[in-house]
């Protein structure tokens, strides 16, 4: 049941969704793409290049995307699909919103217990392991081309914005443009 | 007007207006709550930012839970976690339903073939980034290598990786401050 596998799928993203909108991009992909093979890999690179143009958080704008085209791929109407985008967004707000209230009313200062550092320091090293296997899935045939042309372009493009981005910071959506023009030109 | 109402709006201009995800967030939801609307004071956003980096789920979403629940208990957390996500919602899923008509455009097709590389390169920074604020070093790197191969070549679910990782930070943590003792 494709609508229960959504929720389950979402509440759990929410869940252990620790170190911001790239490690839940990451816990995504693995479940929405690699597990249950809703989207192809191509299909989720587009989702995040919207994502990043759009305004709001990316949690939520790809739980939104991700719940609609999940349904729509699994052959329902477009109706059903605006199901999906609700149930995925929900889903993925729930724990957040449970868990916030718990800890407001009764460990207010949760942040501040030492098992919560101890946990934090194993986190981060995880954290950082779940961000390299996002991109090292997504250099692939789908968001990399299949011929000689599209592999050296992609590839040129991928060093040109990391190095435009990690080193001299150039805002993301600008980059974004940048290379969709380069795409409309160069094929 | 009354609170909720000003609420739910308020939130939603904010949710409206910030591209860039959850961090750039943050100086908005400082001028409207804090300045502006002083419903909190300036010191108890700085814990409760901490807390809601801390805590699992999407940022923004937990300052807003966070800030709505303070002022007025379930609803106003409710009506806050409304105002937060709807605007990107609402265009996210006019975006979807318009996007499958374009996506097989030949032009549409061609632009975003330029774009997944980028895209991938755009996702592959923040893992650098956080390295150094994770204070990866060479006795823990093994941490996220072993993390990253597991996921990339062995298809673990990263949501393994997040419960086991807070688990051993928790058991080491605790051997060595026992060893201390």
């Amino acid at each position: 049941m494709i609508f229960l596998q959504l929720f389950y799928t979402f509440f759990k993203i929410g869940l252990f969704g620790f170190g911001g909108g790239y490690a839940m991009l990451s816990m995504i992909q693995g479940e929405v793409v690699t597990r249950y093979e809703w989207l192809s890999s191509s299909e989720f690179t587009d989702i995040v290049a919207i994502s990043q143009m759009t305004p709001g958080p990316i949690g939520i704008n790809s739980a939104t995307y991700v719940g609609y085209t999940a349904i729509v791929n699994a052959g329902y109407s477009h109706g059903i699909g605006i199901v999906g985008s609700v149930i995925a967004t929900f889903s993925v707000v729930l724990p957040s919103f449970i868990l916030m209230i718990l800890i407001s009313r009764f460990f207010i200062r949760y942040q501040k217990h030492k098992s919560v550092s101890y946990i934090f320091s194993g986190l981060r090293p995880g954290i950082v392991g779940l961000l390299a296997a996002a991109a090292l899935i997504l250099i692939n045939k789908e968001n990399f081309g299949n011929d000689y042309l599209s592999v050296i372009t992609s590839t040129i493009i991928f060093i040109s914005v990391f190095i435009a981005s990690y080193k001299y910071r150039l805002n993301p959506i600008l980059l974004i443009i940048l290379c969709g023009i380069a795409g409309g030109l160069i094929y | 007007m009354s609170f909720y109402l000003d609420s739910f709006i308020t939130f939603f201009r904010i949710g409206l207006f910030t591209i860039g995800g959850g961090y750039a967030m943050i100086p908005l939801i400082e001028n409207e709550i804090v300045d502006k609307r002083k419903w909190i004071n300036k010191k108890d956003f700085l814990d409760l930012l901490a807390l809601a980096q801390t805590a699992p789920g999407i940022f923004a979403v937990n300052i807003a839970i966070f800030i709505g629940y303070k002022l007025h208990k379930f609803w106003g957390a409710f009506i806050m976690t409304m105002g937060t996500i709807l605007p990107s919602f609402l265009i996210i899923l006019a975006i979807a339903l318009f996007f499958r008509q374009f996506q097989h455009i030949e032009i549409i097709e061609k632009i975003f073939m330029g774009i997944r590389p980028g895209v991938v390169a755009l996702i592959a920074v923040p893992t650098f980034k956080m390295a150094k604020s994770a204070n990866i070093n060479i006795y823990n790197v093994w941490i996220p290598i072993l993390s990253a191969l597991l996921i990339w070549l062995l298809g673990v679910s990263p949501i393994y990786i997040i419960i086991l990782s807070g688990l051993g930070g928790y058991m080491y943590g605790t051997f060595i401050s026992k060893k201390r003792r």
